[in-house]
């Protein structure tokens, strides 16, 4: 057993782990926070990404224990069924789920890929390293290729995105 | 209610709620990860401990010493059970290997244990002590090594193992221009995002299971049987559910297990299938080997169609009935098919999307475009010249709806087919080799009992309460939609409570039949209630109008709250079917076009465009019924290119059960998806018109993609998936 504490969605939370507790399981079993998903606790799917410092991780693929200090941002901490986030409401506008188990990992790797390419950080797919990144299909659709969706919502999921971002799909 | 006679009109005609692509209405519990799914009960029941399961790691054979010890003495270990210790279980009626093996094995990774602790943590560190001796014994894996053992299965829900009209065999010989080519498809897995996953919690000898479960009234009743307990001491309950696509239609293991732990452990417990464990432990789409013989005129019309397909299954498992739409799909004097069924010793095969006809399809599509190849006639005009309007083994029984032509034209022009070079490998786009490709859509329509509750209130909200379950589906949202067009209320003042065996037994989802038959259920009891509503304010039913909240006749007119005045009204109902089904054949049709680029040098495949155009009778939710086809469709990709569980032949096991190995489609390999649906209704399929979509999607895309691969290099590829090492040695790469 260990402590370790960390903010999620601003609040600041105390633990006394198992150090084999996994950032993933300390939010859903310890803290109650279901919304981020497990959908196979190997860093194969994305349901469980949530963003730590700015950057989305796998949260199952990290231990709570390495986590001292560290902002935690998660579904939960993005909006409520009454005030959702833009990225939320966009889901829910152009059906960009379906059973919504990938959607929390979905929508929280969208809202880091929006921000990662404002900041100018590129991907696999980046042609020119020293333009301005644009967010163009390819971009998308690469950068988010970490979710999983097996409902096959893509291409609603490519058109909530892009509608926030104000480009077409 | 029963459904006797062609529909006319009635209230849902109105489509002043149906049929408009409204949101769904527990979108933004989905969006913002409030929607409880299965393992995350902790508002249900205290105290709850978890299980983690062990699997067997032999493909058949049994257990000759199990060794506990040192799992027992593990830290907060709580109980270990296994068949040992479980007591006495039978076997539900829908499964065929048993979920809890031991000492004989059925096949790989079926559950041998399962470990309950305090923590995951502990659970999962006790399961890896778990000590386990192994008799291997000897398995058959092969499918394609089995083929001339194979066995003539009992005719299922997909029909009987032999077919014939006519004299094929004659008529084959005959044709002036034939085609036999072989075709096989791989085991493929659900690989639904929600693992499967249970919490138990016993109170005396009452059961309740929190679980992800698309059929609720089977898995009440096998659970029972399983446990050889009482049906009415199950409860399951099941309101949200992370992707199903047949993988949960049946009791499983987390379910039992769950039970089984929480009864030793004197505790509520809770058990997800561990992802690696998923594709061995569960049920697969069984691979198949299909050979398919067509004879034509030159002018194209097919005077002889023959199809036999070869599966695999543990003994008690059904085969895949890949030849069912080819039975239906074209016409042809002269018809054949046969489903012959090996034993193997893998896991259970079982129900995937659109069983029988996706694999089928995957097969017969191709056959028609090489069919295409011998006679130089376009594909979508081939496919025209064999359209039928009845059924071809029963000329008089008609089709009740079939715009399979309108699909095919409409999609030909949407997707500028014309375009088209009809010579392979032809086309460029820089290094791309560019192709299109064409299938036709075909999935069976099915009717089927299903029953709901609805409760109207002093504040006038309308609550329904059936046990059909949402898998992604949109259930929740078409069923509001239905009980508010029926009751005359905006969507918002109706309330929908799903997936309960305490409430009223629906079709649950499965077939595609979910959406149709659960509206009409819900159409049912409206009915019923409208009545109680008008005899209670004293208008006669049959005059009576449900509309803006308020009940007239006449010109009189009364809050529909007011009703309610003295007390909440009650009605259930059931949609039930007479033989409209029998009379006519209810068939869901469309078409996919896909056009793909194939590098010119590394063979890497692109999906670039892709439409569907599918006519599925009343769309009851245009946005919903659009997401079940894209989804289908980018499922269908999956089979094109990429899915297949690999058999070790040696172990027999599929080889690659994570999502790491089992690939599936991501992101960047599916493009913006076009989908169309034509106009139509259908009065024979009941009284909401509708007919099912979820599993038509999925029908032929695997073949247009196939198509427009060979259309792109001139490659046919016959066993799927298409991979690049099946076209690498056959272009021309300089
Ligand atoms: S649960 Fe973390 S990547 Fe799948
Ligand atoms: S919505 Fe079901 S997996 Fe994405």
């Amino acid at each position: 057993m260990a402590k370790v504490s960390f903010d999620v969605n601003g609040e600041t939370h105390q633990f006394e782990l198992d150090t084999r507790t996994t950032l993933l399981d300390a939010l859903r079993e310890h803290l109650h926070l279901t919304g981020t998903k497990k959908g196979c606790d190997h860093g194969q799917c994305g349901a469980c990404t949530v963003i730590v410092d700015g950057r989305r991780i796998n949260s199952c693929l990290t231990l709570a224990v390495m986590h001292q200090g560290d902002e935690i941002t998660t579904i939960e901490g993005l909006g409520t069924p009454d005030a959702l986030h833009p990225l939320q409401a966009a889901f829910v506008e152009h059906d960009g789920y379906q059973c919504g188990y990938c959607t929390p990992g979905q929508i929280c790797s969208a809202v880091a890929v929006l921000a990662e390419v404002k900041a100018g950080i590129p991907s696999h797919v980046t042609t020119d390293l020293n333009a301005p990144v644009r967010l163009t299909n390819a971009e998308l659709r690469e950068r988010m290729s970490g979710n999983i969706c097996r409902c096959g919502a893509y291409s609603n999921i490519a058109e909530a995105i892009s509608a926030v971002a104000g480009r077409s799909a | 209610m029963r459904f006797e006679h062609s529909a006319t009109f009635n209230p849902i005609d109105q489509l002043k709620v149906i049929g408009h692509p409204t949101s769904r209405i527990e979108g933004p519990l989905k969006t913002t990860g409030t929607a409880p799914y299965a393992y995350e009960r902790h508002d249900v029941v205290a105290n709850q401990a978890y299980g983690y399961v062990v699997g067997a790691a032999i493909g058949k054979g049994r257990i000759a010493a199990i060794d506990l010890d040192a799992a027992k003495a593990a830290p907060g270990v709580l109980t270990i059970v296994t068949a040992d210790s479980a007591g006495k279980l039978g076997k539900g009626a829908r499964n065929a290997a048993p979920l809890l093996g031991g000492p004989e094995i059925a096949h790989y990774h079926q559950a041998v244990a399962v470990v309950v602790a305090g923590t995951f943590e502990q659970a999962r560190a006790a399961a890896q002590l778990v000590r386990i001796d192994y008799v291997k014994g000897d398995g058959k894996f092969d499918l394609a090594a089995e083929r001339d053992s194979v066995s003539i299965p009992d005719p299922t829900i997909g029909g009987p193992a032999d077919t014939a009209v006519g004299d094929f065999a004659s008529a084959f010989v005959a044709a002036p221009v034939q085609l036999d080519a072989t075709y096989t498809t791989p085991d493929q897995g659900h690989a639904m995002m929600e693992p499967h996953a249970s919490i138990a919690a016993w109170d005396g000898d009452k059961l309740t299971i929190w679980t992800s479960n698309q059929m609720i009234a089977w898995g009440a009743e096998d659970m029972a049987k399983t446990l050889g307990i009482p049906k009415e001491n199950v409860r399951l309950v099941s309101p949200h559910i992370g992707g199903g696509f047949g993988g949960k239609l049946f009791l499983r293991a987390d379910v039992l297990l769950a039970a089984l732990g929480a009864r030793a452990a004197g505790r509520p417990v809770k058990v997800a299938l561990q992802r690696p464990l998923m594709f061995n432990n569960t049920t697969h789409r069984p691979a198949t080997i299909q050979r398919i013989r067509i004879g034509a005129e030159r002018d194209g019309r097919i005077t002889a169609i023959g199809h036999e397909s070869w599966s695999g299954n543990v003994s008690e498992g059904e085969p895949d009935m890949a030849v069912s739409q080819t039975r239906l799909l074209y016409a042809g004097a002269n018809r054949m098919t046969a489903t012959r069924l090996a034993t193997l010793d893998l896991p259970e095969g079982n129900a995937m999307r659109a069983p029988g006809e996706a694999s089928g399809m995957m097969a017969l599509e191709i056959a028609i475009d090489e069919l295409v190849d011998k006679l130089g006639i376009d594909p979508v005009a081939l496919r025209i010249a064999n359209d039928t309007q009845v059924d071809p083994e029963h000329p008089k029984r008609r089709f009740s709806q079939r715009q399979l032509v309108q699909c095919l034209n409409e999609g030909a022009a949407r997707f500028g087919w014309s375009k088209r070079n009809a010579k392979p490998g032809q086309v460029r786009d820089g290094r791309w080799l560019v192709g299109m490709g064409v299938a036709a859509a075909f999935r069976n329509n099915l009717v089927t009992k299903s029953a709901a509750r609805v409760r109207l209130d002093q504040q006038g909200r309308v609550t329904v309460e059936t046990d059909m379950t949402d898998i992604g589906t949109g259930s929740y949202t078409i069923i509001a939609q239905t009980a508010a067009e029926m009751m005359g209320v905006p969507l918002e003042k109706v309330g929908v409570r799903l997936g309960d065996s305490d409430f009223p037994v629906s079709c649950g989802s499965g077939g595609q039949w979910g959406g149709n038959n659960s509206t009409a259920g819900v159409y049912a009891a409206c009915t019923k209630l409208r009545e109680t509503i008008a005899q209670k304010l004293g208008f006669n039913s049959e005059e009576a109008v449900f509309a803006d909240g308020a009940v007239r006749s006449g010109n009189r007119s009364v809050p529909l709250a007011h009703a309610a005045g003295a007390g909440d009204l009650v009605a259930e109902d059931a949609i039930e079917y007479g033989d409209l089904a029998k009379t006519y054949q209810q068939s869901t049709f469309g078409a996919h076009f896909v056009e793909v680029g194939v590098d010119a040098d590394t063979a890497e495949i692109r999906v670039r465009r892709m439409l569907a155009v599918c006519a599925a009778g009343r769309i009851l939710n245009p946005k919903a019924a659009r997401s079940q086809v894209i989804g289908a469709m980018t499922m269908g990709v999956g089979a094109a290119l990429m899915e297949d569980l690999v058999v070790d032949k040696r172990h027999g096991l599929f080889v690659n059960h994570d999502l790491a190995g089992y690939e599936v489609p991501v992101h960047a390999d599916i493009p913006h998806q076009d989908m169309i649906f034509l106009d139509e209704t259908d009065p024979i399929s009941s009284p909401m018109k509708a007919k099912g979509v979820a599993e038509l999607g999925i029908c032929g895309v695997a073949a247009a993609v196939a198509n427009a691969v060979h259309n792109a290099t001139g490659v046919r590829v016959r066993e799927y998936p298409i991979t690049l090492d099946k076209l690498l040695e056959w272009l021309d790469v300089d």
